[in-house]
């Protein structure tokens, strides 16, 4: 999934109103929470202005898939099962899972999100 | 020390703006101790009032029943200052609504001129995780929105008068009724 400089830059623009971070400290690899600092009352704040900059609507579930981490379907001893990874990859194909496959605890799900998968993901909802 | 830093609504379209206005008074307590020898109205005062006034807009659609609370101060940017004899008028536009949460952008002006802008984030708190009472007993806050003449300015999205919420309406019959039972015991 191709992510165009344009797109970057908006996603950029966000993060950087709502976190307070500087411009280039939001590079594509940068984990959101680890990296930015984002806590999770700036998601909605973050969710709210990528809204208002694509002119798209965002579902916290998307970014948040809370059944998947908390039903016993998916979770055992506090890691995402084998049924769990697949489906996450099913709804968050923009995601990249690598690392977080390695150990799937629930617990680091948090800090999974990426500068580059937040775009990734803006444009599955704008396309 | 009542906590309200809003005297009046005097517009209020649901889930859509809403106006309040906040007479500055030199007898009240914060003006004459925030910086003696400069009597001035403190600014994370002017942020509570507008969160009062946003807090109160984007919570009413569901009757007040959703616990509402000030979660972010996006942004707070503030021209000047407001001094004893001023009139401030804070006007709340919701920007955004979702199941979890509001974004509320807030412009505070005294005699037309700006004095403060604001960026406000409400989180509405999970019942499952903060319980399914409310934040406020239903009768007390219907009081206070009386006070503060909500229900006289308050409308729909279709320009209808919005009314206060059976429920605490029943909650205030409730109250008085335990009231006289107290006194006739």
């Amino acid at each position: 999934m191709q992510v165009s400089e344009d797109v970057f830059a908006k996603v950029q623009s966000a993060l950087v109103d709502a976190l307070g971070v500087d411009e280039d400290e939001v590079t594509p690899q940068a984990t959101m929470v680890g990296d930015l600092g984002a806590e999770s009352i700036d998601f909605l704040d973050i969710v709210f202005k990528l809204e208002k900059s694509f002119g798209i609507k965002i579902a916290t579930e998307d970014l948040f898939p809370k059944d998947i981490l908390t039903e016993s379907t998916y979770v055992q001893d506090g890691k995402v099962t084998a049924t769990g990874l697949e489906e996450l990859k099913k709804r968050m194909p923009w995601a990249d899972l690598s690392n977080f496959e390695k150990n799937p605890r629930v617990q680091d799900f948090g800090d999974l999100l990426t500068v580059s998968d937040l775009c990734r993901y803006v444009v599955s909802k704008v396309a | 020390m009542r906590w309200f830093w809003i005297d009046r609504f005097t517009e209020f379209v649901r889930d859509t703006r809403a106006t309040t206005i906040k007479n500055i008074c030199f007898g009240e307590e914060p003006i004459d101790d925030y910086l003696p020898g400069f009597p001035h109205y403190p600014h994370s005062l002017i942020i509570e009032g507008m969160a009062q006034t946003g807090g109160l807009l984007v919570s009413e659609a569901e009757g007040f029943r959703k616990k509402t609370v000030l979660a972010k101060v996006s942004k707070a940017i503030f021209h000047h200052v407001a001094i004893p004899g001023d009139q401030m008028v804070l006007e709340a536009i919701v920007q955004n609504k979702q199941p979890a949460g509001a974004l509320v952008e807030g412009k505070v002006t005294i005699g037309g001129v700006l004095l403060a802008e604001m960026e406000l984030g409400f989180a509405f708190l999970d019942d499952d995780r903060f319980g399914d009472t409310t934040l406020f007993p239903p009768e007390d806050l219907l009081r206070t929105l009386r006070i503060l003449k909500m229900f006289d300015v308050a409308v729909d999205q279709n320009g209808n008068r919005i009314q206060a919420p059976e429920h605490m309406l029943e909650a205030e019959r409730q109250a008085a009724r335990d009231i006289r039972f107290a006194r006739v015991r």
